[in-house]
């Protein structure tokens, strides 16, 4: 029997080369008579470990990472099919690398491990568990268990899934939507596409099952162009739900519908705010809505829409399978469950650490992340995307929990986590902050479109020790205008960033742009 | 990405009849549009105003909004640098001014022999091994300047390729 070989086919894995190492693998492993069966599988989140080949043993799967296609031939010489752990990759099982033992994996208890478009595997890892205890359960009843998990948001805003779900489900309409926001357009995080990607069945089975809990029919994944292969990967999954009838007009024979769509974005980071994201499924521009009324009451084509994260959808069969407490029995406080942190950015040991609210960067940032790639002191870093602050050391020691983060004025956002090392210039990253919301803002309301423009003039006076004290001044001043008469996130918290780089790394804005670093 | 020049009225017409009755129908057709011609030409705005009952303004509007949507034809590839801040930790500003003086050309430019657009992007989500640049649908991860250099000459040697 031949040996079952993985070789990851997630995007990062891909931007890596493990298409060319997959290939050489099967090519030099029939020259040599040892037939491999290859699998694509999803990726385990190990970024720093990708390409991550896995090897079936008598005694589980056996990893090396990070394989580069010239390392293909040295590996099967060392004994690679045989799981053997004398090359210098060799990871040993893979289930006990530090990095994934030490997780809390719920939501991403499958990735990595199974071939993404399997239904088979999806089933027998307990796919559609959730899915199928949803259609033996009133709608009222499973919101009641979304609530009791109390799971939260995961785009950033942390709103308790259950009671947007309760008002979708009371509130009367010939036609309801599901819509997944998979805009996910914040630098740091890719736990998304890591879901689409690599276990797309479980989006598809929240999607199924928060449509059967408010009656909604219709489902839509706006997904942002800048992911061709979750796009890819997603289309081929729903034909194949609808095949085995996970999806269509008769969910698995209970004369319940739900129909759903992968639609493109079009590379508006705006789009991932949930009114302007409901404007361009519309066909339209991605301009902000004013709310009220909500969504859940009048969202898309003005009719009562749920409008949920990824992870918030993915999350759901885990809650409906095993029960809310069994989600809710994880974090602290008000934060309940897991949190998908993504390390990224200038880090050793970079990807996906699902766990518990509760633990606190410098472990994340340390234990998991092993400290910078470049070896340099860590200087700042920027938790849940580029609308939040950057934190300097002594904020590396606070709980990640909702609650914790907003009394500092920080945010837990997505979840994504960019590290800086000390080369990084904070001038020129506030700079950064509002040059990127000059390009981006939809233009709607007058403190984030001019707002950021004059942003990016005074920093950049600033730097040039043009009346430098006048200009911070105004640069507050300006800050607060926008938090206080923005219409969204966008310009309402594009000053953070900035904010928390004039507070607490004060020296960089003493400096001429080109100034040398002490 | 080889796109043909064909943009003949029918052929614009037929992308646009396949689509008019989704819901919603205004960007599932302009992808389609440009997927199949490279970019949106400026004979599609009549075409597709007409068939969703909209005024020319309002389907240019949406076109101009978009950065993905091109009005005029790209090069032969399309490179997309990311701007975001977890490529910026690792390098990313150097490689965007490295690839601006390599291809000669700024954001949004095409290069002079037409081989080559370059476009910034903010985040390919490969934030782990950046700095990452994305080539037509391909994504790489982890580009030095030296990469990118090697890739540049891959990309402006295939024509000879083909021709053999």
């Amino acid at each position: 029997m031949s040996v079952r070989v993985y070789v990851p086919r997630d995007t990062t894995a891909l931007s890596l080369g493990a298409d060319t190492i997959a290939s050489r693998l099967e090519r030099e492993a029939t020259a040599r008579g040892q037939p491999i069966t290859l699998v694509r599988n999803g990726s385990r989140g190990l970024s720093w470990l990708e390409p991550l080949v896995e090897v079936d043993t008598p005694i589980g799967r056996f990893a090396y990472g990070p394989v580069a296609p010239g390392d293909v031939t040295a590996l099967l010489d060392s004994g690679l099919l045989e799981g053997s752990v004398s090359h210098p990759l060799a990871q040993g099982p893979t289930e006990e690398i530090d990095y994934l033992a030490r997780q809390q994996r719920l939501t991403f208890a499958r990735i990595g491990i199974t071939d993404p478009l399997s239904i088979e595997d999806y089933r027998a890892h307990n796919g559609f568990c959730g899915l199928e205890a949803a259609l033996q359960r009133e709608p009222q009843d499973i919101v009641e268990e979304v609530k009791a998990s109390g799971l939260r948001g995961r785009g950033g805003a942390a709103f308790p899934t259950g009671i947007k779900w309760q008002t979708v489900l009371d509130t009367p309409a010939d036609q309801k939507y599901i819509v997944c926001n998979a805009d996910e357009g914040d630098s740091g995080t890719f736990a998304d596409r890591l879901v689409m990607e690599c276990d797309p069945y479980m989006l598809i089975e929240g999607m199924a099952i928060a449509g059967l809990a408010v009656g909604a029919t219709q489902g839509y994944i706006y997904l942002r162009s800048e992911y061709p292969l979750a796009k890819e990967i997603l289309d081929e999954a729903i034909r194949r739900a609808e095949q085995a009838g996970y999806l269509g007009d008769d969910l698995r024979d209970s004369g319940r519908a739900f129909h759903l769509e992968v639609r493109l974005g079009a590379g508006a980071y705006i789009c991932g705010e949930e009114t302007s994201l409901l404007e361009s499924l519309e066909g339209k521009r991605g301009l902000v809505r004013f709310k009220p009324p909500l969504p859940a009451i009048e969202g898309l084509f003005g009719r009562p829409t749920v409008v949920n994260n990824v992870l918030s959808l993915a999350a759901v069969p885990f809650i409906l399978a095993e029960g809310a407490e069994a989600y809710a029995s994880h974090g602290m406080g008000r934060s309940r469950g897991t949190l998908a942190l993504q390390l990224a950015g200038n880090v050793r040991r970079g990807g996906l650490v699902e766990l518990a609210f509760g633990t606190t960067l410098r472990t994340l940032m340390e234990a998991f992340g092993g400290g910078t790639a470049s070896g340099r002191t860590l200087r700042a870093v920027q938790v849940g995307g580029p609308l939040c602050a950057y934190l300097p050391e002594s904020q590396w020691d606070m709980p990640l929990d909702y609650e914790t983060f907003a009394e500092v004025g920080a945010g837990v956002g997505h979840g994504g986590v960019v590290m800086f090392d000390d080369s990084v210039d904070m001038a020129e990253q506030a700079r950064f902050s509002m040059e990127f919301c000059k390009v981006e803002s939809c233009g709607k309301c007058t403190p984030c479109r001019i707002g950021s423009t004059r942003g990016v003039e005074v920093i950049d006076r600033i730097r040039a020790n043009d009346n430098r004290e006048a200009n911070l001044a105004l640069l507050s001043d300006l800050c607060e205008t926008m938090v206080d008469g923005s219409l969204c996130a966008m310009g309402g918290m594009t000053p953070f960033p900035v904010q928390s780089a004039l507070k607490h790394f004060s020296e960089d804005f003493q400096r001429t742009a080109n100034g040398d670093r002490s | 990405m080889n796109h043909s020049q064909e943009w003949a009225p029918q052929a614009i017409q037929a992308e646009v009849d396949a689509l008019k009755h989704k819901p919603g129908a205004l960007l599932p057709i302009l992808h389609a549009l440009q997927d199949r011609i490279g970019f949106i030409p400026e004979a599609a705005v009549p075409i597709i105003a007409d068939a969703l009952h909209q005024t020319r303004a309002e389907v240019h509007g949406v076109i101009s909004f978009y950065h993905h949507f091109r009005t005029t034809p790209p090069g032969r590839h399309v490179v997309q640098i990311c701007r975001a801040e977890a490529c910026q930790s690792v390098g990313a500003r150097q490689l965007e001014a490295h690839a601006k003086a390599r291809l000669g050309v700024d954001y949004h430019q095409t290069t002079a022999d037409r081989e080559i657009t370059l476009e910034a992007v903010y985040c390919l989500g490969n934030c782990a091994c950046g700095p990452s640049i994305r080539v037509d649908d391909s994504v790489r991860g982890r580009v030095t300047p030296e990469a990118f250099d090697e890739l540049i000459d891959e990309l402006q040697t295939r024509p000879l390729e083909v021709m053999g």
